[in-house]
């Protein structure tokens, strides 16, 4: 069967995007600071180390329970930075808006874009807006871009993750992905689903203070935390134990996804973080975490092991154990 | 059902005492199966298979919906997608199924209308919206979920909804299980049988199957301490020699079953013999709609003509299947065959065996 066509698999985050980059992207701009596919890249400048990075925004429904398109494209942006280690600056927007779009619903969502700034403490800097024919878009579709600054010291990047590290989570699992697809799908159980969007970049400022040992930021936003779990086990050469009973899921949550086969570990986020800490410093970072308001249910999920490196493990509530892999393509609902 | 009370059916400790009763009393090596895509699929997830002893082979039997669909039945389904103005409406793991030379999830890439649902009344309710193009429901699954395929057929009936139609692939448990048990060189000791079908089949759809063919037999539930019950009373019966029909999940499944369901499915549907992948054809094995809803019928509607295929080349679905290999144990597996590009079903639904092998034994 040949494959020519780009599948919708192919932008979940998971190992088919993966591979979409290697082939077809990274040859032609070949170089060391895009080599490490962090969320950003790191780029210096005159002895001051840059934090840079882009992402579009195309979610439908534009506007859920939680945020909307607007809020998530500055939080997104803003996240992308922080899990540099860095602090975001500057943003630029590009709108990309389908003919007829109501422009009472571009207020609404410039407004979101505005206040999530404002919280983040980011200026936006430049823009620029594209209106296309009616079917060329799907109402409207928003890129932004970042540069941030990461103080000295800070070193963290998805290579560094040692043997003894201590993994955290800054909150529940798959809180946005799961309400996204509610809304989506028209389901009916979507009354008490709330996105998480939000911008983390206080919490790491915060988590980054005193100089303790965070090793890795990173934001587990498609593909969900599994998903990056095993990047940074690939990139950083190790193993990672997770333990089951310490993966927080909000339980209307695990519902939904009980009922439609899915696994949370493989739902996005968008205000959530993973940290693998030093362990020394990992009872210090959770404190910092709890504290914060985007990081009052952060706990400790797992450990950085010398076994099985570039794997992930789970040790599972009845003692047994097994392999969390990365998302292939987009989870789909089984059929019973 | 709240996630706390799931929680209080993986308690470690209860657990615990139940692989120690499981480990204590399975003194001689037996092969059981689990019939249901769910029950394979929970198993690797719950690790259960990290923790039980080497006496016991857990089989995978055919219960992914999606990986006993027969290639021709795919290849149906494909050129249905490629009809013009119809709108193949289908639930989710359906879309990535490879057929002879495309699947919906690249017709879908190639513009064809193609729409994901979680209810049929949601594949209704497109074919309201839309009166000028022709909806088709792709029927598949188990006596699960085709009462409410059954549901959706009479309410268009009702409604007098004249573009929609059904193209019916289900299939039946209990004959698959009398199927499996006449297989040459499978050698089963027992039957994890399945939750969720048993809710409507009821326990007493089993037992001519098992009054011809007797086996030792429980139905499970999906939480990690209900399957660890059902194994303790799988392996308990096969030790004492017994082979008896339980029932372990008796807050759900009762000997009628949802007799409502039951009568809808006899009224909108028929048995009919029909192609299991793996298994080739079981007498009496599949639902086709019954002549009195003949009208919502999508292959009398629509003119699809599907040539008799092969299945693809080295591919050993129709064996795993059976519990006759392990993914492992096929060419493919790993290589030429995974999730990202998947030859045979197995790999395809989230609940098929080569799938959940991939996923969670690395």
């Amino acid at each position: 069967m040949t494959k020519t066509k780009i599948l919708l698999d192919h932008g979940s985050g998971g190992k088919m995007a993966q591979d979409l980059i290697a082939d077809l992207m990274l040859p032609g701009f070949d170089n060391p600071m895009l080599a490490k596919l962090d969320d950003g890249a790191v780029l210096e400048l005159n002895g001051q180390r840059l934090a840079f990075s882009t992402d579009s925004y195309v979610v439908d429904p534009i506007f859920f329970p939680g945020g909307c398109i607007g809020d998530l494209a500055i939080n997104g942006t803003v996240n992308d930075i922080a899990m540099c280690g860095a602090r975001p600056l500057f943003l630029s927007v590009g709108l990309i808006i389908e003919e007829g779009f109501d422009q009472d619903d571009l207020k609404r969502i410039l407004a979101a874009m505005s206040a999530a700034a404002r919280q983040a403490g980011v200026l936006v800097v430049t823009g620029d807006t594209k209106v296309v024919p009616r079917g060329a878009a799907d109402k409207v579709f928003i890129n932004t871009t970042g540069i941030g600054v990461i103080p000295a010291g800070v070193a963290v990047g998805g290579d560094n993750a040692r043997i003894g590290d201590q993994v955290i989570v800054s909150g529940t699992l798959a809180d946005h992905g799961m309400t996204i697809l509610s809304q989506r799908e028209g389901l009916s159980f979507d009354s008490t689903l709330e996105s998480d969007s939000a911008p983390l970049n206080h919490l790491v400022d915060a988590m980054l203070q005193d100089g303790r040992a965070v090793h890795v930021l990173r934001d587990p936003t498609r593909g969900g935390v599994a998903t990056t779990l095993n990047e940074i086990a690939q990139s950083s050469t190790v193993g990672i134990r997770l333990i089951e009973d310490q993966i927080p899921v909000k339980p209307d949550v695990a519902g939904v996804c009980d009922l439609l086969g899915f696994d949370p570990l493989y739902v996005a986020n968008e205000g959530k973080l993973l940290a693998v800490v030093a362990p020394e410093d990992a009872a210090a970072v959770l404190a910092v975490m709890q504290a914060d308001p985007h990081g009052a249910d952060a706990c400790i999920i797992g450990e950085v092991i010398a076994d099985h490196p570039g794997k992930v493990f789970m040790q599972t509530r009845i003692g047994g154990h097994r392999i969390v892999d990365m998302l292939t393509g987009e989870q789909l609902p089984r059929i019973c | 059902m709240t996630v706390e009370f799931l929680k209080a059916f993986s308690e470690p400790e209860l657990a615990q005492q139940l692989i120690q009763q499981i480990k204590a009393k399975s003194r001689t090596p037996i092969r059981l199966m689990e019939v249901c895509g769910t029950h394979t699929v929970a198993l690797f997830r719950s690790g259960i298979r990290s923790v039980l002893p080497e006496t016991i082979s857990l089989l995978s039997g055919p219960g992914c919906p999606v990986c006993v669909t027969a290639q021709q039945e795919i290849d149906a389904f494909i050129a249905l997608a490629r009809q013009e103005d119809v709108i193949i409406t289908t639930f989710g793991d359906l879309i990535r199924v490879p057929g002879t030379c495309s699947s919906l999830q690249q017709q879908r890439a190639g513009g064809r209308d193609i729409r994901m649902v979680y209810a049929t009344t949601d594949a209704l309710a497109i074919a309201r919206e839309n009166p000028a193009r022709q909806v088709v429901f792709l029927g598949v699954g188990f006596e699960t979920t085709a009462p409410t395929v059954a549901a959706a057929v009479m309410a268009a009936r009702a409604e007098g909804l004249k573009n929609f139609s059904v193209i019916s692939a289900h299939k039946l448990v209990p004959p698959a299980l009398a199927a499996l048990i006449q297989t040459a060189n499978i050698r089963l000791d027992g039957f994890i049988l399945p939750g969720h079908a048993s809710v409507i089949i009821g326990l007493n759809a089993y037992r001519p199957v098992f009054a011809e063919h007797p086996m030792a037999a429980v139905v499970t539930g999906f939480e990690p301490i209900d399957i660890l019950q059902g194994l303790a009373l799988l392996v308990a019966q096969i030790e004492a020699g017994e082979k008896q029909l339980a029932n372990a999940y008796p807050r759900a499944v009762t000997a009628e079953g949802n007799q409502p369901a039951q009568k809808i499915l006899a009224d909108v549907f028929r048995p009919v013999d029909a192609l299991w992948r793996g298994l080739s054809v079981i007498p009496r094995s599949g639902l086709a709609l019954a002549e009195a809803y003949g009208e919502f019928d999508a292959t009398r509607r629509f003119q699809i003509e599907v040539e008799d295929v092969p299945e693809p080349k080295g591919c050993a679905c129709g064996e795993i299947l059976t519990g006759l290999k392990t993914p492992p144990e096929c060419a493919l597996y790993q290589k030429k065959c995974t999730p990202a590009a998947p030859v045979g079903p197995c790999m395809v639904s989230s609940e098929g065996t080569c799938a959940a092998y991939y996923r969670y034994q690395g």
